[in-house]
């Protein structure tokens, strides 16, 4: 199938035409897996972002329990994944459990960490505002703090959503649905082709997910009153959501 | 309406901020505390709405002691303006402003209602409401700043040197709205500054402080006709006289009109005269004070004018009578 003395170049065409053939004629069931895969990380997100947020506000409240909370978080990202995994399934038994369960965790460090720069780097007049004004701690919390931190924390869950697709990945070699399985498939029968297209998926879906929460982040601070240079999905969101002005 | 009854305040780190205070704010009058920074002017206020609490001495709201008040519900019921605004730029100018009356639970008409009030008390556009403080300017910005103060019409008014961070010409707009504002809410105001020129314009009585304790309590007049020290003299600065002329009403100083009939051709309602001057354009009314009506005179080379209320002439400003009435209140100044 391959030369192995030809240079890699010269063989770039032949071989893009390859992984396009292999695209088309496994199109229906290569959608399938990219739905599957970014379901996995929907469910990973929708289980870690609520424990990840909350433990970034506990840390707000107290240093100790901060450095505590943040070490752990760094200590669980340096677990390897397939270790994990295997660790898991006497627990969780074999599929998309286990994966879940160690995907949240991975995704707590980003998400914990912008949560609390996020809470912290409030400018100290507005909180001071909120406090004269008589709101309680929780109030404060949740008509300022958070609200102002939304942007932060959001590119925290960015961050956590490209690791998780990524690794979600390696969560077919336990049963996992998922673009993992093309690429572990691949693997087993030696077909190279099939590897790099699932590849190319899983790196496309991980970009198009990214540049759509940048967009919703950079709507955020946008509203949050901050002065920014605007990306293209940006500009259209906001000519999108600027009947609200209007409507109210 | 508030009383400080020998207020200690030492912070954490051991530093007296203020030593053994008392003083007592009138309901209804604008209170000043004036003083250099680290005078413990600001830390004072914030012991009325409990940002800070007594180390020793209480403040009582009312008769009652602030500390058996909950402190939510105090600082609900007391307005906070501040010189960094603080507004929530994440908010509209309306959701700002709401703030107090929906932690309150006003419903949401009776808030909405109010969002408009206000916005024509401080002379904002209506279509601000709808916008993001960020697109405004700092006079603005502070205008919607006391707004929210003000939401829900609290019986005190705190404002920690709230135009402090402005221009001077917004500063001095701000100024004379504020005071135009406060003869209509008639709400108790205790304002911070470290200018003694603001202190003198907005206050009905200014307590001077220096490091931890206030060295006179008195009204702008007597404070400028008889500082109790030397520190209060020199923190008056120079140009005492100036700042007296500048915060007495022409109304304090004018004869009627009776006294003077001969020297005028025409009483009935024109500013005309006939003592050799120009003709004055734009002659004083009662509330004008006495420097820009001395300056009136000087600029058109008179030594009498007559003062006008809605075109009618209600009294007669003379130098002479300037001259006579410090002459009388003051020594030596």
């Amino acid at each position: 199938m391959t030369t192995l003395l030809a240079s890699p170049i010269a063989m770039l065409p032949a071989l893009v035409a390859e992984y396009v053939d292999f695209a088309a004629t496994h199109f229906d069931e290569l959608v399938v897996l990219t739905i599957q895969h970014a379901l996995l990380a929907a469910d990973t997100i929708a289980i870690a972002v609520p424990i990840a947020v909350t433990l970034g506000v506990a840390t707000t409240y107290d240093d100790r329990a901060a450095t505590v909370i943040l070490w752990l978080a760094g200590i669980a990202m340096t677990i390897p994944s397939l270790a994990l995994f295997g660790l898991l399934i006497p627990f969780l038994g074999i599929g998309s459990p286990p994966v879940i369960f160690a995907l949240v965790l991975y995704s707590q460090l980003p998400v914990i960490r912008n949560t609390y720069v996020g809470l912290t780097k409030i400018d100290e007049a507005t909180l001071s505002a909120g406090r004269g004004l008589g709101m309680t701690r929780r109030q404060r919390l949740r008509r300022i703090q958070l609200p102002i931190a939304m942007p932060v924390i959001l590119a925290g869950v960015r961050n956590a959503v490209v690791i998780v697709i990524g690794v979600a990945a390696v969560g077919a070699y336990v049963g996992a649905d998922g673009l993992g399985e093309y690429i572990f498939e691949g693997i087993r029968t030696g077909n190279t082709t099939m590897i790099v297209v699932a590849t190319i998926a899983v790196s496309l879906l991980a970009l198009a997910v990214d540049y759509t929460f940048g967009v919703v982040e950079q709507y955020l601070r946008l509203r949050n009153g901050e002065t920014i240079d605007q990306a293209l999905g940006t500009r259209f969101l906001t000519t999108l959501l600027s009947v609200r002005n209007t409507h109210q | 309406m508030i009383e400080f009854d020998s207020v200690t305040k030492v912070y954490p780190d051991g530093t007296t901020a203020i030593e053994d205070i008392s003083f007592t704010v009138e309901e209804g009058t604008t209170t000043v505390l004036v003083g250099p920074s680290g005078c413990g002017k600001t830390t004072t206020m914030r012991l009325v709405n409990r940002l800070e609490e007594p180390t020793d001495g209480a403040v009582y709201f009312d008769g009652e002691n602030t500390r058996s008040v909950d402190e939510i519900e105090l600082r609900r019921n007391i307005g906070y303006v501040i010189q960094e605004i603080g507004l929530f730029d994440h908010m509209t100018v309306g959701e700002n402003i709401a703030t107090v009356p929906e932690l309150k639970g006003w419903d949401e008409a009776r808030i909405d209602d109010r969002i408009d009030e206000l916005l024509e008390l401080m002379a904002l556009p209506r279509e601000f409401r709808d916008q993001y403080p960020t697109e405004l300017s700092g006079g603005q910005r502070q205008r919607v700043g006391v707004a929210r103060a003000l939401a829900a019409d609290p019986d005190v008014l705190l404002m920690d040197e709230p135009f402090g961070a402005l221009d001077p010409i917004t500063r001095d707009d701000l100024q004379d709205e504020f005071l135009a504002i406060q003869d209509r809410i008639n709400t108790t105001i205790i304002f911070v500054t470290h200018s003694i020129n603001e202190a003198l314009k907005m206050g009905d009585k200014i307590a001077i402080f220096d490091v931890g304790e206030i060295v006179q309590y008195d009204t702008p007049h007597e404070i400028l006709a008889n500082p109790a020290t030397e520190f209060v003299e020199d923190f008056i600065g120079e140009n005492r006289l100036l700042k007296q002329l500048s915060i007495t009403p022409v109304s304090d100083v004018m004869d009627p009109v009776e006294a003077h009939a001969d020297q005028f051709d025409d009483v009935g309602g024109t500013a005309a005269a006939a003592d050799g001057g120009e003709r004055l354009s734009d002659p004083p009314s009662p509330s004008t004070d006495l420097r820009s009506s001395f300056i009136t005179l000087l600029e058109a080379d008179r030594s009498m004018s007559p003062v006008v209320e809605d075109g009618e002439v209600v009294g007669v400003i003379t130098e002479s009578g300037i001259r006579s009435h410090f002459r009388d209140g003051t020594e030596g100044a």
